[in-house]
């Protein structure tokens, strides 16, 4: 079926169990994103020593698509420079404009490349953003006060 | 008692039923509560006013500027006998949103007498109105230092009436609320609140954009003072809406949109209105869409909004029964059938609404997840969103079967026992 595309057993797996889910009490800043189509939330914590990520953390209510990618998302960012993980986010931002035409690169994505398929369900394409978008917001409001 | 329509003469107009879905699946339409399908009849109509008598209404010398005014005076005949009301109190507009923000911007543009807002006067909604009948109203109270005030919702999925001694009193000035929820089904007791607004003298506005297209509405037995609806949930196009309102408010208000059409007499410096409902036209109206919400009206007139009403509580009841069999599903709203209509919303354990959706379509069932624009009451029931089920005319028991098996075989795919 069509959508085995989408719901990979990697993808069931971050949502039955995501890591990074629950807030720290430590943190540079602190975002809350909403999809405001579908309700879906996300808080999201995190801490920066310098330019480097040192934890990420978050909560929220949302589908297997969005709680998995920002499972995925934070695990990937964490202990990467602000600016690797910025990078990182473009790539998974080029794989979800993809309509399905590319696979992601593995080597930079590691379980990302599971949500290929979100590319191919436009209206799910922003659940998968979520997170993401969330931890970019932060790496930037993050960034500005670290130079501070 | 079972009584249903002759689904299949009436998919026979609705040419989408022709289309296949994924994996070649039927359509299985369940988001009537969106947007319902169209019949040839309307499209037609539609077409015809564009190959036949297309000019300006209202304006113009010629054949078909006549033709045209004919046809979109005659829609408005359609629309007010419909409803039970005059002509001259029936308003076109783009959409039920429109109307409602026309109504919120006229009230204050107008500010004086029963439009007058101030602080210490309320609003009075409840906390099962769509964004559109909460949104306008809050701007206005934003406007004018005005209060808003709302009816709670019972677990059950009713309004909560216990308090309305307490939130209708002198100092309510607008009360806005839905004729029936569209997420609920419930159908709220109109009749009954309009008898203690008219006592306190406020101005009772009304969204009918859940009930107008389901079972049969007369403005005057309901004792409100407006009414809006959409014409794209009832058959009818896109781009059309409805405002009904009663003959001396309507003369007293301010306009809302300026423009040609609406004026009386104008000179550089001011302007004075045309009476309504002129007056709230401003340009050149969704003239074909108006035709077709006509031809719309029409067609359910030949079935008889009786046997529609009928129809859906038919399958609303059996809807009811079979998902009540589903282990870890929640209806979210009233489970028994009185003051009830055709939209049933439920919560699944363990599946999100938006997962549950993308499984369905997979079988052709098209139904609506999210918060269905009425985020307060997704609060309310500590859940981030639903999945609703809405029916109409075209639907039938195996429809309801369909959507029974497809929750089941959801289950299964993601392995929720």
């Amino acid at each position: 079926m069509e959508l085995d595309s989408l719901y990979q057993e990697v993808i069931l797996d971050h949502y039955k169990q995501p890591l990074h889910k629950g807030l720290s009490a430590e943190k540079t800043v602190q975002v809350h994103h909403v999809n405001p189509s579908c309700g879906d939330e996300i808080t999201l914590n995190l801490l920066l020593e310098g330019d480097l990520v040192k934890d990420v953390t978050w909560d929220g209510v949302g589908c297997s698509i969005s709680q998995a990618s920002s499972s995925i998302m934070s695990d990937l960012v964490h202990g990467k420079s602000v600016e690797q993980a910025l990078s990182i986010l473009e790539s998974f931002s080029e794989l979800m404009s993809s309509k399905g035409s590319i696979t992601g690169d593995e080597e930079i994505l590691e379980d990302g490349v599971a949500l290929a398929g979100v590319s191919k369900f436009p209206a799910r394409v922003k659940c998968a953003l979520l997170g993401w978008m969330a931890f970019k917001d932060a790496a930037l409001q993050g960034r500005n006060k670290e130079k501070r | 008692m079972m009584t249903l329509l002759d689904v299949a003469a009436i998919k026979a107009d609705f040419p989408i039923f022709e289309k296949k879905m994924r994996n070649d699946a039927r359509l299985v339409y369940l988001d009537s509560g969106a947007t319902s399908q169209k019949p040839n009849q309307v499209m037609a109509a539609e077409q015809y006013f564009y190959t036949h008598h297309n000019a300006a209404v209202h304006r113009g010398s010629h054949l078909l500027a006549e033709e045209a005014s004919a046809a979109y005076e005659g829609a408005r005949e359609t629309v007010a006998a419909f409803l039970g009301a005059k002509n001259d109190d029936v308003i076109f507009t783009k959409s039920a949103t429109e109307s409602i923000n026309l109504l919120a911007y006229s009230f204050s543009n107008t500010a004086t007498g029963r439009f007058a807002l101030g602080a210490g006067d309320e609003i009075l909604l409840s906390e099962m109105e769509h964004h559109a009948n909460l949104i306008p109203w809050q701007q206005l109270a934003k406007r004018t230092g005005a209060t808003l005030k709302w009816f709670g919702v019972t677990p059950e999925g009713r309004l909560d009436l216990s308090t309305i001694d307490q939130l209708i009193s002198e100092r309510t000035k607008i009360v806005a609320l839905t004729h029936q929820s569209n997420v609920l089904g419930t159908i709220n007791p109109i009749e009954k609140i309009s008898e203690a607004v008219r006592k306190v003298g406020a101005i009772f506005v009304l969204d009918a954009c859940q009930s107008i297209p389901h079972f049969a509405v007369d403005v005057a037995e309901l004792g409100v003072d407006f009414l809006a609806f959409s014409g794209h949930k009832i058959l009818g196009p896109t781009g059309i809406g409805v405002l009904w309102g009663r003959a001396d408010l309507l003369a007293a208000m301010e306009p809302f949109l300026f423009g040609g059409s609406m004026i009386e007499t104008v000179t550089m410096e001011s302007a004075t209105w045309a009476p309504a409902p002129r007056k709230f036209e401003a340009g050149v109206p969704n003239m074909a869409q108006a035709v077709g919400l006509a031809a719309a009206i029409d067609y359910l007139n030949a079935i008889g909004m009786d046997k529609v009403h009928d129809h859906e509580v038919t399958l609303t009841k059996y809807a009811l029964d079979g998902l009540r069999t589903i282990k870890g599903l929640t209806i979210i709203g009233p489970t028994d059938m009185a003051s009830r209509g055709g939209v049933v919303s439920f919560a699944l354990d363990g599946i999100h609404p938006h997962d549950g959706g993308q499984v369905l379509d997979q079988y052709g069932i098209a139904v609506r997840t999210g918060h269905h624009c009425a985020w307060p009451l997704m609060r309310k029931y500590g859940v981030s969103g639903t999945t609703r089920a809405s029916f109409y005319i075209y639907n039938d028991l195996a429809d309801i079967d369909a959507l029974v098996e497809g929750i089941e075989a959801t289950k299964k795919y993601f392995k929720v026992s």
